[in-house]
């Protein structure tokens, strides 16, 4: 395992040295003088003059390359065309909202998603498996941007519920923008995970179908073992191995699902910070930004590799 | 020819039908069986049409405003009610199918072009070529989904052709991918070691023998990714960063809803639905197509 983990480690290197190169090379692919640009159609030539230097823009291009990958190991990404700030302190509050809401989601998607796959694939072919299914085929065609509209729509600004309802005189329970109460976390968290949910439960659905049909469950019903130790002990144990790795490539599409989520929501995440900079033509903040979500993709995925070969002994690790 | 000697010809031509359409008459068969795929072929059939002939039959033009009956909400005359400057959300709708498919259908083509020459060249050659361009994918897969689209779009600038471009460039990696290992697979078969010691081309054996017997996997994960590019592709529109105003694009559309939830959710409801039942249906219709292309599945 100890060789498996190095060599897994050495192959992430090529990776993020490409990662790096492109999101470098996204400054230098603007057509016409990314300084200019930066600095506005009009503004004077000593402005944009200053930025190009800030930028180390009249430097050989390899130069470019290793200043950037110099100063970024050691944390320096840059600083911000619209603030000043440095981009590492612009991003680091923001990445751990964005972290924070793609957790959430992620625990609401495998609690939704194992529950609608175990009771899909134990009851095969049933009206309960027929709806759940189709239930996820629209979770998974659902653009998120518009089930937040929707959600923000039913639950934050309400509709007037008829007066004989009692207690309630209408619906507007959650809020419709920023994070931290659970009125808050709760539409953007549901907006983000059902995505997730609905990949989830089909992935269960089928592996437990796979995993129920091996001779081991079929032993294990005719040594007369309960229905649910059958399913719960023996037949998802092994189910799970697989999902185990749909879990965590979810975790990584989320925190660039939350770019949309965070816009519809007006949560101060990382997703938010890249769309707001992309406007406002802050590249240095883009490209940290789209850095650190490639970065935190690539380590989860490796978690979730690592993980999978660790479940699934049968895969010979060397 | 006696009649017995004909009937014996045909006979033989029936059993020696070319494998390759031997295998595409077995994959109609069970697509025809699978009744959720045929509902979705039919769905997309039908957004084509609707998309080619709609909108000669709009009751109003997209771009016609009516300030007077701005955000009204479902009526007789306008089925979908209007937006905020009064345009008719129905014909606008009808419009912006065609941009949908547009996006989806070219976005897709481009990149599992792109993906599958990739793909073939790297298990077709292998070596160091096959080790440069694999870790090139793993590159592109190392950008969260919608990120690397919009890092794209961000430096390109925002328009819908650049949103085509975006969304082609995440494909690549998913198809190379694929068809690498497809080619690999076909590569190691006796029958090509034969044609290449009848001294077959490379380019021979490739769009001869390689392409057809990797074409299947590629239909299925086409159909599955026209979906995904329609999802990417409306989210980028509504930031703002795809198609541009007074363009009738559903993502756009959604993005002038939000800012009249309160008064007419109606404004925002539409163009989403409808962004549903598109993917919805290229979603059923993959999901049939990987099925009936499975070839661990039983008849």
């Amino acid at each position: 395992m100890f060789t498996y983990i190095v060599r897994r480690l050495v192959q992430t290197i090529p990776v993020l040295i490409g990662v790096t190169i492109i999101v470098f090379s996204l400054m230098h692919l603007i057509p016409g003088d990314p300084a200019q640009i930066m600095a506005g159609e009009s503004a004077p030539k000593e402005q944009v003059e200053n930025i190009r230097e800030r930028l180390g823009l009249n430097d050989p291009y390899p130069v470019q390359y290793w200043n950037y990958i110099s100063n970024a190991v050691q944390g320096d990404l840059g600083s911000s065309i619209r603030s000043g700030r440095s981009v590492s302190s612009e991003i680091g509050g923001r990445l751990m909202v964005t972290i924070e809401l793609a957790f959430y989601s992620t625990i609401l998607s495998v609690f939704l998603g194992l529950i609608a796959g175990i009771v899909s694939a134990t009851k095969q072919y049933s009206f309960q498996d027929v709806s759940l299914m189709i239930l996820a085929l629209f979770g998974l065609s659902m653009p998120n941007f518009w089930l937040g509209l929707m959600l923000i729509n039913w639950f934050a600004i309400g509709f007037d519920l008829p007066s004989w309802v009692p207690f309630l005189e209408n619906t507007s329970w959650f809020k419709p923008s920023g994070w931290g109460s659970f009125q808050q976390v709760l539409l953007p968290v549901i907006t983000l995970g059902t995505g997730g949910a609905a990949i989830i439960a089909r992935m269960t659905r089928s592996s437990m179908l796979d995993v129920i049909d091996e001779d081991y469950i079929r032993t294990a019903r005719a040594k007369g073992a309960k229905e649910r130790v059958v399913i719960y002990q023996h037949a998802l144990k092994n189910a799970l191995i697989p999902v185990v790795t749909v879990v965590g490539l979810q975790f990584g599409a989320l925190l660039g699902g939350a770019v949309l989520t965070e816009t519809v929501f007006a949560i101060n995440g990382l997703g938010k910070l890249i769309i707001d900079s992309i406007r406002a033509r802050d590249f240095p903040i883009v490209q940290g930004g789209v850095l650190v979500a490639a970065l935190v993709f690539v380590a989860v995925n490796l978690i979730v590799d690592m993980a999978y070969r660790f479940l699934n002994k049968r895969i010979d690790l060397n | 020819m006696s009649e017995p000697a004909i009937e014996n010809q045909s006979t033989i031509m029936n059993k020696t039908t070319h494998p390759l359409l031997q295998s595409w008459k077995n994959f109609f068969r069970k697509l025809s069986k699978n009744k959720a795929a045929l509902v979705g072929g039919f769905l997309i059939l039908f957004f084509i049409v609707v998309a080619l002939i709609g909108p000669y039959f709009t009751p109003y033009q997209p771009d016609t405003t009516d300030v007077v009956n701005k955000l009204q909400p479902p009526t007789a005359d306008h089925w979908f009610g209007t937006d905020h400057h009064g345009r008719d959300i129905f014909s606008r709708i009808i419009h912006g199918m065609s941009i949908t498919l547009y996006v989806g259908f070219f976005s897709v083509i481009l990149g599992a072009t792109a993906g599958v020459v990739l793909g073939i060249i790297a298990g077709y050659y292998g070596g160091r070529i096959d080790a440069f361009i694999m870790r090139c994918m793993d590159v592109l897969l190392a950008f969260p989904g919608i990120l690397l689209a919009l890092a794209i779009v961000s430096v390109l600038g925002g328009s819908l052709q650049n949103v085509i471009i975006a969304v082609a460039v995440f494909s690549i990696p998913v198809f190379a991918r694929i068809v690498r290992g497809s080619t690999l697979e076909t590569r190691k078969l006796e029958y090509i070691d034969a044609i290449k010691a009848l001294g077959a081309s490379d380019f021979r054996i490739i769009f001869k023998h390689i392409l057809p017997n990797v074409s299947s996997p590629i239909i299925v994960q086409a159909t599955l990714n026209i979906a995904t590019a329609v999802l990417t592709a409306s989210g980028l529109s509504f930031l703002g960063l795809g198609a541009q105003p007074p363009t009738p694009e559903w993502g756009a559309m959604l993005a002038d809803g939000r800012n009249y939830l309160y008064n007419a959710p109606h404004v925002a409801f539409f163009p989403g639905v409808m962004i549903v039942f598109v993917v919805l249906a290229f979603n059923i219709l993959g999901d049939g197509l990987r099925d009936a292309l499975d070839p661990k599945m039983k008849d």
